[in-house]
């Protein structure tokens, strides 16, 4: 079956790790089984082999034992492979000689009988030992890193992460699919628990951001494209027309005051309508880069095409510009951060809370606008028609989170922010404000003060979550008021409260575009579909796509301190990998052997990577090493059986199968 | 089309004119109904708070008895029963103990069982099998300006049923607008009527009728529906005992939806068992 | 067990000693209801504020669970809530963590019948158990024979109230005598005769 010269000398290594793998599997028989399998010089078993002595240990067998090839039984590839490489190539073997095998979460963690557990133990080992006779030596390959960084996402993360690597001398793009950066952050009011006002310390940032030299904003944009990989990344961003020329326009307000419409008509997203825009518009007098841009969905010229164009006329700079297309840029990068965000719960899937249905009943965001200043009532607390002020008011906490039937998780910042609208919906109005709360969430600095004190400033508070919202009055006091029902879980009581205003304080779910952004970058997401960090604890701001980082509420439910630093972790790591200057790639790549190579193309078609190339006169395609991330598809699809995968040869798969087989 | 009629008890007695009015709608819309052979009770709540393996296992036999005679869709119209059906349908699928047992008692009265038959509640039927529009072509007499209470009651749409949202459903709503009348927009109609404490703990069970007829009046309703036999029976019976109790009066026609299709359809006051409502008449003008 | 009284009515006992507790109820309870999911509850409350019946009960539903939990077993079992719960599956439908109220509602019931915890003299139970007994007989349920049963079993004169009623019905036809049951009750016994609860 093989040609192989040199005697081969398997080490085999099985982890306790603690009670993790030796309070199922008896660790023990499994070494005593190994020692005796075919080519095993020595097997040992160790508390934990990850560990400096169980590293040593490998180290001193392959040279005092003369080892040539590594067998690794203990936890998953992910977590340690790269420390048991690193150990095998510190004593002198090429570190593909080692082979792992996960008895951690393929046996000890997902079955209870210990006996089956211990079999299974040794069936996996059998077959690494098995395979790694047939394992080559590998070198590998180090590509350098272009210095520049794309950040996708013009948020309070987004902005952060830029800052920080601009500041570090980095050439950055900075791309926003909204026609202004500053995002959720932006249309807050006060951020808790400091109160200090969101637009004050946000819109400075917004503004570095468009002065500082080391970043190119497209705001407008989306990332249309992604090609290559770590150091190495090819990006098509499409610009979308905003029909004003960006490098023209200063915000001068004046083609908005032309607009042929004399009044704003439709619904305005940054007040989250709230209040009314016209088809021409600028987001808000702050917003970054300040042009104007031109709905096409609402504009008469897109429409009918017969429209006066009174704003190209009143534009002295002749900014307008009707003929505007999508423009697409290509921009190369060596790193991605994904600033992303959000997106709110939809507050019309907790029917039972009557949003949409029942006029005064708002959601958190809406409310935010509400209390502002510079918002559509400049910060008059009125109900939906307009001039009314409540004199109570409901706040109900986990709208659509803590629920199997909508969200699962907790979003982490509502039990916050409800607090800081209470506080701010009582000082503008003075209504009696009441909190329906399920547990009180507070950890931060300074949260729990704030919670004590909303407490002392008269705000109700009452635990239980909210059955209904409606407007059945049963006694003459509760006739023309919204009624909540909840239980007081703390007396043990059913009460029925009248307000005037319900606020829903709507959780924090997956941005609509995830999955397709998640694709594009080729990373994954956990299960509620937030993009998956690469270790919860230890690499939280990595991605299992090397060069691609996350941060913010992209990742999951954030509030702005945790999602600035975050930011911060993202642009560091992002940093270390431009500095290194190289990265060294996996050599799982695949290759083709020209001479079996039957020219059918089938594996060009099939590579999601775009890295198998045809070429006409050899009469044979070949892969670019480069760009193949090693995924397997096209040594399956290869009908001539000329491709081949590093790490993954027939022989050595086969060989492995067969450990499993032979007993 | 045509559809295994599993009746349930109250149809024989108290809710014949739901029944009498279900049957003549049918009937006039050319749909076949063929009666499930030696039915039994459904095992409805007060059979399931004392032994759950026998209501399933009761319910089964019906399930059973109507495979036997075919493999139409059963039509329940009660919602007791039609959530009794469902639930076992649920039970037998999902517990493979609880499969077990009544395949075997099943046996033993020399049955057999598949659970394949389709349980359906009239109301689905008449929306999705018979549609809107057929309804309209049958309408003779419009309900012009009536205003119309949909009750829907609490087991019709919860928690089995998949037919309409059960929050808020509409099915009653859309037949309402197909007849030519004008549904009530009111936040109860899925608010339980009290099931049988009318008769075992009246005070709470009154209460409990007597606030949903008091909404209903509130919103300006004219005449409220309902899918359900005990529901009808509470709303409609217990009128004067409430207006009395409470002190206002709640008096106001409660009657079986099919009772309204038919006045619509213009059928016979006989057919639709109009003559045996306790609760004031439904003039159309 | 927690509230003991002297003679003053005064409680006697506050703390309720974890030895008085059953500490397998809950289990005993989840697993009559088919399903774990009651140990996932959060106490929110969510239940008892969509219980049309909660504002009757002595504990709401909410409070039930939370004592089930912790093993409060002749109290659970003793409460009138479990019978006021009218199967109407709101709590069902709306709790957030997926948990079957009702069907823990009905395995309370049946538990206390078995266990003759149920509170004596509650008119609920009663029309419970002679509605079982009707469907044992007759295979259905004939409403006069079903409310007759039960107005002896629990009070006669309560059925007074009633007569006026009784009578219009009569009179539209609504209200049957007799009723022959169904033609197979040989059947039907065999099969209810064979599984216990």
């Amino acid at each position: 079956m093989s040609n192989q010269k040199e005697e081969i000398r398997i080490g085999y290594y099985v982890c306790h790790c603690g009670h993790n793998i030796a309070g199922v599997i008896d660790v023990k028989s499994v070494a005593e089984y190994c020692a005796k399998l075919p080519n095993v010089v020595v097997a040992r078993e160790y508390k934990y082999m990850c560990s400096d002595p169980g590293q040593e240990l490998i180290q001193k067998d392959i040279k005092e034992l003369n080892l040539n090839r590594v067998v690794v039984a203990s936890c998953s590839p992910l977590l340690h492979e790269s420390t048991f490489r690193g150990a095998t190539s510190k004593a002198g073997l090429n570190q593909f000689y080692m082979q792992m095998v996960n008895i951690r979460e393929n046996a000890s963690w997902v079955h209870e009988s210990k006996e089956e557990a211990t079999e299974k133990a040794k069936d996996l080992s059998r077959a690494a030992i098995h395979r790694v006779a047939f394992n080559k030596a590998l070198e590998k390959k180090k590509v350098p890193v272009n210095p520049t960084a794309l950040v996708v996402g013009g948020g309070i993360a987004g902005i952060a992460a830029a800052m920080s690597l601009a500041n570090a001398g980095k050439k950055v793009y900075l791309v926003e699919k909204d026609p202004t950066i500053g995002g959720y952050m932006a249309k807050f009011d006060k951020t808790f628990p400091t109160l200090d006002c969101a637009a004050c310390i946000l819109t400075p940032k917004m503004s570095s951001v468009l002065k500082h030299p080391n970043i190119t904003l497209l705001s407008y944009s989306e990332v249309s494209e992604v090609e290559g990989y770590v150091g190495n990344y090819k990006i098509k961003v499409t610009r979308k027309p905003r029909y004003v020329k960006e490098e023209l326009c200063v915000g001068c307000y004046d083609c908005i005051t032309a607009c042929t419409f004399k009044e704003g008509k439709f619904p305005d997203e940054f007040n989250f309508g709230l209040s009314k825009r016209k088809p021409v518009y600028i987001p808000f007098p702050q917003a970054t880069p300040l042009v104007a841009v031109i709905d096409e969905k609402t504009c008469i010229h897109f429409k009918t095409g017969k429209c006066p164009q009174t704003c190209a006329k009143a534009c002295e700079r002749n900014a307008i510009d009707f003929t505007q297309k999508p423009e697409v840029v290509e921009l190369n990068v060596g790193v991605v951060i994904l600033t992303t965000g959000f997106q709110p719960f939809d507050a019309k899937k907790a029917s039972n809370y009557g949003y949409g249905k029942y006029p005064n009943v708002f959601t958190s965001l809406e409310v935010e606008r509400l209390v502002n200043a510079s918002g559509p009532t400049e910060g008059h607390v009125v109900l939906r028609d307009g001039v009314t002020h409540p004199k109570s008011i409901g706040i109900i906490h986990c709208v659509g989170s803590r629920d199997e039937k909508t969200n699962k998780w907790c979003s982490r910042v509502c039990c916050m922010y409800s607090l800081k609208l209470a506080h701010l919906l009582k000082e503008h109005s003075g209504a009696e404000i009441y909190n329906f709360y399920i547990d009180m969430r507070t950890p931060g600095k300074g949260y729990e003060e704030f919670y004590d004190k909303l407490l002392n400033e008269g705000v109700q508070f009452i635990r239980g979550r909210v059955a209904e919202v409606n407007d059945w009055a049963t006694t003459p006091e509760e006739k023309g008021k919204l009624l909540i029902r909840a239980e007081d879980t703390m007396i043990g009581m059913v009460r029925r409260i009248p307000v005037d205003m319900v606020v829903l304080a709507v959780g924090l779910e997956p941005g609509k575009d995830a999955q397709e952004i998640r694709k594009m970058f080729n990373i994954s997401c956990s299960n509620e579909g937030f993009f998956l960090e690469r270790h919860p604890k230890l690499a939280p701001v990595d991605t299992f796509t090397e060069g691609v980082f996350i941060a913010g509420a992209c990742q999951g439910p954030k509030d702005i301190p945790d999602s600035v630093a975050q930011a911060g972790a993202a642009a560091a790591q992002a940093l270390a990998l431009i500095d290194t200057g190289h990265v060294e790639l996996e050599p799982n790549t695949a290759f083709i052997t020209e001479e079996r190579c039957c020219g059918c193309q089938v594996c060009v078609a099939m590579c999601p990577y775009t890295a198998i190339s045809f070429d006409p006169v050899k009469k044979a395609s070949s892969i670019n090493e480069a760009l193949c991330k090693g995924c397997g598809t096209c040594v399956a699809a290869c009908g001539s059986n000329a491709i081949t995968q590093n790490l993954f040869t027939d022989v050595e798969i086969m060989s492995e199968i067969d450990g499993i087989l032979i007993n | 089309m045509k559809y295994l009629y599993f009746p349930g008890c109250s149809l024989k007695s108290s809710g014949r004119s739901y029944e009498e009015s279900l049957l003549s709608v049918l009937k006039k819309m050319n749909v076949g109904v063929e009666e499930i052979d030696d039915w039994n009770c459904c095992g409805a709540t007060n059979y399931m708070a004392m032994n759950e393996r026998n209501a399933i296992g009761i319910t089964a036999r019906n399930l059973a008895l109507a495979e036997k005679q075919g493999k139409e869709d059963i039509m329940a119209p009660c919602a007791a029963c039609y959530m009794g059906l469902l639930k076992t349908q649920k039970y037998i699928e999902t517990e493979p103990k609880v499969k077990e047992t009544v395949l075997t008692n099943l046996k033993k009265s020399g049955l057999e069982f598949e659970n394949t038959s389709k349980v359906r509640h009239p109301l689905d039927i008449f929306i999705n099998d018979i549609s809107l529009d057929t309804i309209k072509d049958n309408v003779y007499a419009p309900l012009k300006g009536v205003k119309v209470a949909c009750y829907y009651g609490c087991q019709l749409t919860r928690p089995y049923a998949t037919f309409d949202d059960q929050r808020d459903p509409q099915s009653m709503e859309n037949i309402v607008k197909a007849l030519g009348g004008t549904p009530v927009e009111w936040p109860i109609k899925t608010r339980c009527c009290s099931g049988s404490m009318t008769s075992t703990v009246s005070e709470i069970g009154l209460r409990m009728s007597y606030l949903i007829l008091k909404e209903a009046k509130d919103r300006g309703a004219d005449v409220m529906i309902t899918a359900c036999p005990l529901c009808q029976f509470n709303l409609e019976c217990f009128q004067g005992k409430m207006s009395g109790k409470y002190g206002e009066n709640v008096k106001m026609p409660v009657m079986y939806f099919t009772q309204l299709m038919g006045m619509a359809f213009g059928l016979d006051k006989k057919e639709l068992g109009l003559h045996r409502m306790l609760s004031p008449e439904l003039s159309l003008s | 067990m927690t509230m003991k009284s002297t003679q003053n009515n005064l409680p006697l006992q506050e703390i309720s000693h974890e030895s008085d507790l059953d500490k397998n109820f809950g289990k005993h309870i989840a697993k009559m209801a088919h399903g774990e999911k009651l140990f996932g509850c959060i106490q929110c409350g969510n239940c008892s504020a969509s219980c049309p019946m909660s504002v009757y009960m002595d504990h709401t539903p909410r409070k039930i669970i939370a004592m089930i939990r912790a093993g409060f077993r002749d109290e659970v079992l003793s409460s009138k809530t479990i019978w006021l719960c009218a199967s109407c599956y709101n709590c069902t439908v709306e709790c957030p963590k997926g948990i079957k109220i009702t069907e823990i509602m009905y395995a309370l019931k049946r538990d206390a019948i078995l266990t003759k915890n149920y509170p004596k003299g509650f008119p609920i139970p009663i029309l419970s158990r002679t509605f079982y007994n009707e469907v044992k007989r007759s295979g259905r349920i004939n409403e006069t024979s079903l409310l007759m049963k039960y107005y002896f079993s629990y009070n006669i004169f309560k059925s007074l109230g009633y007569a006026a009623l009784a009578i219009k019905l009569f009179f539209t036809g609504r209200l049957i005598l007799f009723e022959k049951g169904i033609k197979n009750k040989a059947g039907l016994k065999q099969m209810l005769s064979s599984s216990k609860n």
